[in-house]
């Protein structure tokens, strides 16, 4: 069973701002879908390696010389806000108590 | 031509000079505007873009010189698909006003083979789901049947060949998305082994079993299609670097002595029964043709519904990470960055792919990653050895694509109901195993039924010869839905 508490944590590690009636439905759902999920636990697997592709390509490198990319404004032209030649956003570091502002 | 005219049908009139590659163009986007209120299969109809490049495609037939077999063949390509300059949404408000600056790889080859881009099409958000009722932005009907889901994700791309709005089409399939909807709509949907098409410019949804796949009218189409776009891409690691055959040329071989292998499994409870006698037919119809048809066990089957909703929700909770209000997209204002980006992924993200995000999320966190995901990825490996086994015996699998037809809108509300319409596609996507939907026949109520078959890993010649066969044996072909 997953807890409210879970569903919560989870929403933060996910950067999702749920709303109370959104986790409620989200504890129920995820439930019902877990609980199904569950049902691999029956297959005995100890011996099995995992597979995380369906093929087998290791490593895959080009050779490591300059080449074109996108224009700085070209690659700017969807940010919702930009300054510059930068994208721009809210305020990442707290200003501590006494630091000038 | 009329409405439902084949690709090849189409480019032999334009090589003839008995059609027009404008005329065509024009008679699909007067057809799009006279009936697409209904479908609702696209999203975005790139009207004048489309009739420069047929204009263009006309004057190479004028020359006597088209690019290829698809010059001047009108698509429609899934809003899945980086278009340079055209609105690319993935059916998200998160992406409603991006446009992107590149082509996807396989929009960059079409273009250069001369293929004419009708629009974008209707699609789930971020290609996850079975009905194409997950759009933000609209609601996409069945051609067969108006008050029935496409299916989906790629619902908006299958609902316009069947409905005579494009000759074919694109999509992507990542646990059926292709062929699924090409079942319920009566069209072929042929999803290649893994890494075949490139990547590059398509929006991730789950990187390990995201697959680029065609819808068409015919098999010798698909042949075209899958011929134009396949083959390595440097700008995608996982692209495989093998040679491409000439698809088109296996064609007609026939299926003599093909060993045809019948997974048991695909035939159990849920079936429904109009689908079960179905495609028991086709079958038939292969042995007649000279297949040795043979049963078959892939018992970890039942599996892989379970082990999808793990792995492919894993790696979205990763790949959605990038939309954060920063790069581009939709922004919500918030006290400080986390607070903008946690605003922004819960007013830009619809249900279904929150479910999916917080899904994967949970699989993937601390204490649960080795019993979920882990898990998961072991039984990703069983499943993989059913087919090896399978495939030491017989040289493609026949089974049902979906174990029910076209659903009503609204039917499937349950999430988990919901999934379970993949039971059959998806263990082909988490092996990449090349695979094809067929149209089969209908049930009584008229609606489409598809046949899958399932091929060796990079053996798309065999699957699409065997399909060929089979295709060119039945009538079913020859029917369309009336929109009129």
């Amino acid at each position: 069973m997953i807890s409210d508490a879970d569903v919560a944590h989870v929403a933060r590690l996910a950067r999702l701002a749920l709303t109370d009636a959104e986790c409620q439905r989200m504890r129920e759902q995820l439930d019902g879908i877990l609980a199904y999920i569950d049902t691999l636990r029956a297959l005995d697997t100890s011996a099995t390696e995992p597979t995380s592709h369906a093929v087998p390509l290791v490593n895959v490198m080009r050779d490591d010389e300059g080449r074109p990319c996108l224009a700085q404004d070209v690659a700017l032209a969807n940010a919702p806000e930009r300054s510059g030649e930068f994208f721009r956003v809210p305020r990442i570091i707290e200003e501590g108590p006494g630091e000038p502002s | 031509m009329e409405p439902h005219a084949t690709i090849h049908e189409l480019t032999a009139a334009f090589a003839k000079g008995t059609a027009s590659p404008v005329a065509v163009t024009e008679g699909y986007l007067a057809r799009i505007g006279a009936l697409d209120d209904k479908v609702g299969a696209y999203l975005t109809v790139t009207r004048d873009q489309a009739l420069a490049t047929a204009r263009a495609s006309e004057a190479r037939y004028r020359a006597g010189a088209p690019l290829s077999p698809l010059d001047g063949a009108p698509l429609a390509i899934k809003d899945v698909f980086c278009t340079a300059g055209v609105r690319t949404t993935c059916g998200s408000k998160i992406l409603e006003t991006f446009v992107p600056p590149y082509d996807a790889t396989i929009v960059a080859r079409l273009r250069k083979a001369g293929a004419v881009l009708l629009g974008k099409t209707n699609m789930d958000e971020f290609a996850m789901g079975s009905s194409t009722e997950h759009s933000a932005f609209k609601l996409t009907r069945n051609p067969w049947d108006l008050a029935r889901v496409p299916g989906g994700s790629s619902g908006g791309s299958a609902a316009a060949v069947a409905g005579g709005l494009a000759a074919g089409g694109f999509g992507t399939d990542t646990g059926g998305s292709v062929r699924q909807p090409a079942a319920f709509c009566g069209v072929i949907g042929f999803k290649p082994t893994y890494g075949r098409v490139s990547r590059y410019g398509l929006i991730a949804f789950a990187s390990s079993l995201d697959h680029v796949a065609p819808f068409a009218l015919d098999i010798l189409d698909t042949a075209l299609l899958l011929g134009a776009v396949a083959g390595h891409d440097p700008l995608d690691a996982t692209s495989v670097d093998a040679t491409v055959p000439d698809y088109a040329a296996a064609l007609g071989a026939g299926v003599k002595g093909l060993r045809v292998g019948v997974p048991d499994e695909y035939f159990g409870a849920g079936l429904d029964p109009e689908i079960d006698r179905a495609v028991r037919a086709a079958v038939d119809v292969l042995r007649d043709l000279g297949a040795k048809v043979e049963p078959v066990s892939l018992p970890t089957t039942s599996y892989g519904v379970a082990t999808y909703y793990v792995v492919a929700p894993a790696e979205a909770s990763s790949n959605l990470a990038r939309y954060d209000g920063v790069k581009y997209g939709l922004r919500v204002a918030g006290k400080d960055l986390i607070d903008m980006v946690s605003r922004t992924r819960a007013a830009g993200f619809g249900p279904e792919v929150k479910r999916r995000i917080m899904l994967g999320t949970y699989a993937l966190s601390a204490g649960y990653h080795d019993a979920y995901y882990g898990q998961a990825q072991k039984v990703r490996t069983l499943v993989r050895q059913d087919f090896e086994k399978a495939f030491a015996r017989v040289d493609v699998l026949a089974a049902p694509t979906t174990p029910g037809v076209a659903f009503r809108h609204g039917e499937k509300a349950d999430p988990l109901a919901m999934y379970m319409n993949d039971v059959y596609t998806i263990p082909a996507s988490m092996t990449g195993l090349p695979a094809v939907s067929v149209p089969c026949g209908f049930s009584a109520t008229g609606l489409p039924i598809g046949l899958q078959l399932i091929g060796r890993t990079l053996d798309e010649s065999t699957l699409l010869r065997a399909a060929h066969a089979y295709e060119q044996a039945t009538p079913w072909r020859e029917r369309h839905p009336s929109l009129a």
